[in-house]
């Protein structure tokens, strides 16, 4: 089958400083693709230059079946696009955002008004129709935009870090509708950073640093992949001297952050029944997960 | 294809459509208000000097100066409507609302958004043009068939100024940057485009300056329409307007596609 979306060697450079370095992505038909780095990355700017919204500097990309840039305006009409943050008319009521936004893509008012309904429906709306966006609340606001995404009826959605800034239950009814768009065998291309999203929703991921995609593969293969299947969180007092003398000695690998040390080990045991006979410190025993895959691929240092 | 070329021609389609139908719908809501934003300030102008000053000036340009300054406040109004709305509410939709951002999602470009922007301030220009040309009317200010002229000549100078003003609001860092422009330009244009007496008045240094103003060309049309004369000189002062309108509108295009391209 051929791919939905295909990117070959896309590259972007701002002011001599390369900001997607020469990417390769292929998404299918029905696939939850996701994009995860930190900040700076280069996972927006991968968006837009997919969006053609900005022309790339090398590569090619086909979107649907057409080439982009150059035809974006017609791969667009079959695209829904959720932003980073919210652009949503604020003079308007809820279903006038989505009838104004309808027309965008050169449908009839009769054709988008059918859908509004449905479109509430899905975003848990319907009781607010007639609401101005001011007094709707963050999660609200996001299921708004992206039921404004839906208005075309799209192939593919991009969502760029669609819950950064909800609370837990706001983000887990967004999760929920996602599934649900990707069973419906809609596309869906997200960024996040948060990894617990990155692992519930996507069934491929890439991670991108520094422009560049340094791992892809299912939450699964990237986990087993790359890191020891076990970790053992310690922490207490005296923790680092701790670590200094028999981290080591029962991990495969581990780290110093803060005041807890990550030991990373394919067996368990050993260590716990070591850190059982040491007073003070206290562990915290846990199957790995993708962030931390996510740290080990990206540092633990800040990116500001 | 590697470089973006900000400079190509714009690629004119009908997808401003729905955008301008956007605008008015914003519009809609708060209408009562916008026709009286429109009419309270030219027509407190054109009273107060018209009768105050009129009754000392026994005549300017041939005329009574409430019919004097009629002519020259339909011009500036409607400049003002298209100015504001370019300025202002274009900087909000691009910048603070990140309307243009939502919009550039969808199948339109950013060529159809301008293109957008500067019909719908021209439109905000025909509204107050009409407006202050119906007090104009019902004050018996101006009796000749030859004055509805001036509703098409509202549509082109809101155009011509839309055009100018959204190579401001494509340099724009913020609002307060927009002073430099009324304080600079639309401020002293209103004194040497002969709004409120006339050019001939002036130095020969700034009638000369008056010259190249677009406002100066608006007025020179509007004047004699609405004394009911043809004005002399009809197609140079189109021209000029028209001139400006097709420059304003691609050196803002281009300004507005080298600062959204990042």
């Amino acid at each position: 089958m051929t791919p939905v979306l295909e990117a070959t060697q896309l590259r972007k450079i701002y002011d001599g400083h390369t900001v997607v370095n020469g990417i390769d992505l292929s998404i299918r038909r029905g696939e939850c693709f996701g994009l995860l780095g930190p900040n700076g990355a280069g996972k927006t700017t991968t968006l837009r230059l997919l969006l053609g919204l900005i022309v790339p500097d090398g590569g090619s990309i086909n979107l649907l079946g057409v080439s982009v840039p150059k035809n974006a305006r017609e791969a667009r009409q079959r695209v829904g696009v959720v932003p980073q943050m919210d652009n949503l008319d604020p003079d308007f009521t809820v279903a006038e955002n989505l009838m104004v936004y309808g027309r965008y893509f050169g449908m009839s008012d009769a054709a988008i008004e059918a859908r509004i309904p449905m479109l509430l429906e899905f975003a848990n709306l319907t009781s607010k129709r007639d609401a101005k966006i001011p007094t709707l609340s963050g999660g609200m606001k996001r299921r708004l935009t992206l039921a404004r995404a839906l208005v075309n009826d799209p192939d593919v959605i991009f969502l760029d870090e669609p819950t950064t800034g909800l609370d837990p239950q706001a983000r887990h009814l967004i999760w929920q509708r996602l599934r649900e768009l990707t069973s419906q065998g809609k596309t869906l291309l997200l960024t996040t950073h948060f990894m617990d999203e990155a692992e519930r929703l996507c069934h491929r991921l890439a991670v991108m640093d520094n422009g560049n995609i340094i791992r892809q593969g299912t939450p699964r293969e990237l986990i087993e992949q790359n890191i020891e299947p076990q970790v053992v969180e310690v922490f207490g007092e005296n923790v680092e001297r701790w670590a200094n003398a028999h981290a080591a000695e029962f991990s495969q690998r581990f780290e110093l952050s803060g005041e807890t040390v990550f030991c990373y080990v394919q067996d368990a045991h050993a260590l716990i029944a070591h850190l059982q006979t040491q007073t003070g410190l206290r562990f915290l025993h846990r199957p790995a997960n993708l962030e931390d895959v996510f740290l080990k691929l990206t540092g633990r240092e800040m990116r500001e | 294809m590697k470089q973006i070329n900000i400079y190509a021609l714009p690629e004119l389609s009908l997808r401003f459509i729905p955008i301008w139908q956007r605008h008015f719908l914003v519009w809609k809501k708060m209408a009562t208000t916008s026709i009286l934003g429109h009419l309270a300030d030219p027509v407190i102008y054109l009273l107060g000097l018209g009768f105050g000053l009129g009754s000392l000036l026994p005549q300017m340009g041939g005329m009574n100066y409430l019919s004097f300054l009629a002519a020259g406040t339909v011009c500036y109004s409607t400049m003002n409507s298209a100015t504001f709305e370019a300025l202002y509410s274009g900087f909000a939709r691009m910048h603070e609302q990140r309307t243009w951002d939502a919009i550039m999602n969808t199948p339109i470009t950013l060529d159809d958004i301008v293109m957008s922007e500067i019909l719908w301030a021209a439109t905000k220009s025909l509204m107050s043009g009409i407006a202050v040309l119906s007090v104009i009317w019902l004050l018996g200010l101006s009796h000749s068939a030859l004055s509805l002229w001036m509703i098409p000549l509202a549509l082109l100078v809101g155009l011509c100024f839309a055009a100018i003003g959204l190579i401001m609001t494509a340099m724009a860092s913020g609002y307060d940057f927009f002073m430099y422009y009324f304080t600079l330009v639309i401020t002293p244009m209103m004194m040497l485009s002969g709004v409120f007496f006339p050019v001939a008045q002036l130095p020969i240094a700034l009638q000369i300056a008056s010259a190249i103003l677009p406002l100066s060309h608006a007025i020179d049309l509007a004047r004699p329409l609405m004394s009911g004369s043809i004005p002399p000189q009809t197609w140079l002062h189109l021209s000029v307007l028209l001139g400006y309108t097709v420059v304003g509108f691609y050196l803002s295009l281009v300004l507005f596609r080298r600062r959204l391209s990042k």
